[in-house]
């Protein structure tokens, strides 16, 4: 009975209440949800902040994110590793067809086999993977911070807000992602 | 001190992502190719429930952590920069399946091949950093 609650995904609707949840408790507690900023952190946290401004760590301003971060990483091991739902996601066949044609199998290629990450398609040992996953990375990195903000800043708290920039940036957000999916991805994969 | 607190908070946002299935790189495959509700439900929900949250603390006063009232500092709208730099999010966004949050999460679930996707989403942050004054805002 309580294994029932513990470890299967949540209903949609649960997740997107916890969300808005999580805006409440950082919105309380005086800070704005964004995690893409810490990216950034992370620049000036090795020194990037000597050289550019725009990096620099700001401890009363900045620290409480590397917290919220390392509770994130946390928070997986505990719902992934410790409390695993023993089914894989229940992807749309078509979808599963569809990532047949690219050259992954689903849910095989999954090697913790949750449906999460294609990490036997992204292997350590696979030059390819090491390109794809830097670039993506940078697209994400460089956009998100031109953008002033990724998912959680924008589409949410900035929706939230009613913001007619988030509203613009998130349209960019498909736009992108449209392009990527549809026309990149089959030539790219 | 405080620390605790964001460490807490940030704890429910992992379970949180890997509940939700959010942090799935084949779920936003899935969400662009519209062949599945449920990254719509999940970011619809947040925004409808986030949005009466907010506006009911706006209208209440409430005050929050430090005395301050809930605002926010709106970005000056730039129409070509949204998009463009939005775009340029999505690109990454589709292509490496996760967006910044679920990319740390993903690190916690065990898929650690995400810190490689992390490091070029810090360079692509620092590229960003060094450039941005020759960049329309």
């Amino acid at each position: 009975m309580l294994d029932d609650l513990i470890y299967p995904s949540w209903h949609w609707s649960i997740s997107g209440l916890a969300i808005a949840f999580i805006l409440f408790l950082l919105t309380m507690a005086g800070r704005s949800f964004g995690v893409s900023t810490t990216f950034k952190n992370i620049c000036g946290l090795v020194g990037a902040g000597k050289k550019n401004e725009f990096f620099k760590f700001n401890y009363k301003e900045d620290s409480w994110r590397l917290f919220f971060i390392g509770g994130a990483i946390v928070g997986g091991f505990i719902a992934g590793v410790l409390f695993p739902n023993p089914y894989a996601v229940s992807l749309d066949s078509d979808t599963i067809f569809a990532l047949e044609k690219l050259g992954i199998v689903y849910p095989t290629d999954d090697s913790l086999g949750h449906g999460f990450f294609p990490d036997n398609y992204f292997r350590w040992d696979s030059l390819k993977a090491w390109i794809i996953a830097l670039a993506g990375g940078f697209l994400v990195g460089f956009g998100s911070r031109y953008a002033d903000g990724c998912t959680s800043g924008h589409a949410i708290t900035g929706l939230s807000h009613f913001q007619l920039p988030s509203l613009l940036t998130v349209i960019g957000f498909f736009i992108g992602g449209l392009v990527m999916t549809h026309f990149l991805m089959p030539f790219i994969l | 001190m405080k620390g605790i607190i964001f460490f807490l908070i940030g704890i429910f946002f992992g379970i949180t992502m890997t509940k939700s299935e959010a942090l799935s790189w084949f779920r936003i495959y899935e969400m662009f190719r519209f062949e599945s509700f449920h990254m719509y439900g999940i970011i619809g929900t947040a925004v409808v429930i986030g949005a009466i949250i907010m506006t009911l603390l706006k209208i209440f006063k409430v005050k929050v952590a430090g005395g301050g009232l809930v605002t926010y500092t709106p970005l000056p709208l730039n129409i070509k920069r949204h998009l463009i730099s939005g775009t340029i999010f999505g690109l990454g966004w589709a292509l490496v399946g996760a967006c910044p949050g679920p990319m740390f999460v993903l690190a916690g679930n065990g898929y650690f091949f995400i810190v490689v996707v992390i490091a070029g989403a810090v360079f692509g942050t620092y590229s960003y950093g060094m450039i941005k004054d020759k960049l329309p805002h």
